[in-house]
């Protein structure tokens, strides 16, 4: 190697970028020492089941509005209502528009979720509850497809499947930013916090006693 | 009620003049555990004649039968199913950093998966130059580290958004927990599989029947993640992701996924339902902050507390929990007036990035009413806020990440109130 490669070289790895151990991994050979094995495409095909908001991951297949309603009739409507108001402690699935800046905000999907794959991966994943992953692709779509309907974003008519999915827009997507604390809240970083007479009389507002929700074998 | 203030000045000699006071025992307010004369001398008690319990009674070690509350305990009304439910760790009870495995608490969205060791597999996928799929067996043949982290749920004191609800610290602090982690960094597994350039984000998934999955930025990941199997030396709890969880410091309890089964890399977020539907802090205007992550700095007073009142005036020593997501717990300060005057508590043990830390601060109580509070400071300079502070920038229907100072009421007869103050 002559002075000047070397130099070349040394020169390389001073400039590489700030994650020099990744770029590098990314170009070794695989290991051999038997710790982790590749994975299969069956494999990965039987798992991979996110779906993202672009509808990358988006299963084959498709379901109607009015396919959907048998399935939600079925599975879903006992513990989320007939009309996805929610029973009981159970989650409500519809309404809430207009809410989400009012003392009583009610998050549902059509309120709430900011994109289609937010409540579609979660459905294909998580639902019915105690039988995950038990829907057919149809199936799924299908009842996806109603859920949406309930909540008005699709007409009676639509049919949903990975080809349509660009079609539905979530009323609530543009109601999300990132995290701002650190300018937001920047009053809460103080190198010299009050230590005396800091504040005027107190008084107590509240009460947890008068609320009385606490088990009553609390020790 | 009195000024409270009053309550506050503790000189060195009333200090003194207290303790003596104690141990003289002329101070009770009464309601201590009965005690029977046949044990106590001059008598001799039966412990101290008879043979006890050989070894191996208890081949996996329990608490002492009179330690029998000193358990999880849930709000039922809080959810619609003990599947997807919670239960919380009895802070009130505890002391150290370190929480006892058995009483971490639990927060499940589709019930305790019961995964054999030897069926259970990690499958790490998606932007990488070699998809893997990794066994038990090959975690533990890895490089590994050992980490104590503090865990707290997002949605802890989150009942308590808008007004003192539940009468307990248990409750109103209780999503917290605090271990040794050991596990393999999850930067190790990345290299092994060879993260593609473009890469952004992963989606870290349960094996679960919730199936929980999140986003989790490539930097973090990278930074300090652990895919990790024990939890104070021992394998992971089922109920804590046995046998693998994810481990993210400082980071919100719900993204350190139990049972871990899949790693997948891509280049934008997912936007899931837990991190869009859930974990998203509502604001007044109607819109939304997401991907908060951290868990910024925030303690309670464990006790004196409204499961742990106090039974004597005199000597008393308030003990408490501190905790930063942004890095070392610097400082604590409690007040007994309510936040008018604060006074430095001291802080006792170790002191961990993004850990529990153990504070005390020992007075004399002279049996007034008093408003006890604790401020945690970090070594960012964030210093705790109020719950008023809090709710003037993200009003009243945030819920989430509720970090204010918590108020204890504390009474002449020793019992203690969860209040809010103005």
């Amino acid at each position: 190697m002559s002075k000047w490669t070397r130099l070349a070289l040394a020169c390389a790895l001073v400039l590489a970028p700030a994650a020099p151990l990744l770029a590098q991994s990314a170009k070794e050979p695989p290991r051999h020492d038997g710790i982790g094995r590749p994975a299969t495409a069956a494999e990965i095909a039987g798992w991979d089941i996110d779906v993202r908001p672009d509808g990358q991951g988006a299963p084959p297949g498709r379901g109607s509005v009015k396919e959907g309603e048998q399935v939600y009739m079925a599975k879903c409507a006992s513990c989320h209502g007939e009309f996805g108001e929610g029973v009981g402690r159970w989650p409500a699935l519809a309404q809430g528009k207009g809410t989400l800046a009012t003392p009583t905000p009610a998050k549902t999907v059509g309120s709430y979720f900011p994109y289609l794959s937010s409540v579609f991966d979660y459905t294909r994943r998580a639902m019915p509850f105690g039988d995950a992953q038990s829907l057919s692709n149809d199936e799924l779509y299908a009842v996806v497809a109603y859920m949406l309907n309930l909540n008005d974003i699709v007409d009676d008519k639509f049919v949903l499947s990975a080809e349509t999915w660009r079609q539905v827009k979530m009323p609530n997507r543009d109601g999300f930013y990132d995290d701002d604390r650190e300018t937001a809240e920047k009053a809460f970083w103080n190198e010299n916090p009050c230590m005396r007479d800091c504040r005027g009389p107190v008084h107590i507002t509240s009460r947890a006693r008068s609320i009385g929700v606490t088990p009553d074998d609390a020790k | 009620m009195t000024d409270p203030t009053d309550n506050s000045r503790t000189s060195r000699r009333r200090f003194l003049a207290g303790a003596a006071g104690l141990a003289a025992g002329g101070v009770s307010l009464g309601s201590a555990r009965a005690d029977n004369a046949k044990n106590l001398p001059p008598e001799v008690a039966d412990w101290s004649r008879k043979l006890g319990a050989g070894v191996g009674a208890h081949p996996y070690g329990l608490p002492s039968p009179y330690e029998k509350d000193v358990i999880r305990r849930t709000v039922p009304w809080l959810t619609a199913t003990p599947e997807s439910s919670v239960t919380f760790t009895p802070l009130h009870q505890l002391d150290g950093i370190i929480t006892p495995n058995g009483l971490c608490f639990e927060r499940h969205h589709g019930g305790v998966a019961e995964i054999d060791p030897a069926d259970y597999r990690l499958m790490l996928h998606g932007l990488v130059e070699r998809p893997l799929v990794f066994t038990l067996d090959d975690l533990k043949r890895l490089p590994r580290v050992n980490r104590i982290h503090f865990l707290e749920c997002a949605a802890n004191s989150g009942m308590e958004w808008r007004g003192a609800q539940l009468n307990g610290c248990q409750f109103t602090h209780g999503m917290l927990h605090c271990v040794q982690y050991t596990g393999v960094p999850l930067r190790l597994l990345l290299e092994r599989a060879g993260v593609k350039p473009n890469a952004k984000w992963l989606m870290v998934e349960g094996g679960d029947a919730a199936g929980m999955n999140r986003s989790i930025p490539i930097a973090k990941a990278l930074d300090d993640c652990l895919v990790a199997y024990r939890m104070n030396g021992e394998m992971l709890r089922p109920e804590q992701g046995y046998p693998v969880r994810l481990v993210v410091p400082g980071w919100e309890g719900n993204i350190w996924v139990k049972w871990l089964r899949r790693i997948k890399v891509g280049d934008e977020p997912w936007y899931t339902r837990e991190e869009t539907s859930k974990y998203t802090d509502l604001l007044a205007n109607g819109k939304a902050r997401k991907f908060n992550f951290v868990m910024d700095a925030k303690s309670v007073i464990t006790s004196p507390s409204p499961q742990a009142p106090l039974a004597a005036k005199g000597l008393t020593v308030i003990s408490g929990l501190a905790w930063s997501g942004r890095g070392k717990v610097a400082r604590v300060d409690v007040s007994l007036d309510g936040g008018r005057n604060w006074h430095a508590a001291r802080i006792d043990g170790p002191v961990f990035d993004k850990a529990c830390v153990r504070f005390y601060f020992e007075f004399d109580w002279n049996g007034g009413e008093l408003l006890m509070q604790s401020r945690a400071m970090d070594d960012t300079g964030y210093v705790q806020p109020s719950k008023a502070d809090l709710r003037k920038i993200r009003g009243l229907n945030a819920v989430y990440r509720n970090n204010g100072i918590q108020t204890w009421l504390l009474r002449a007869d020793g019992e203690v109130e969860n209040v809010e103050v103005d």
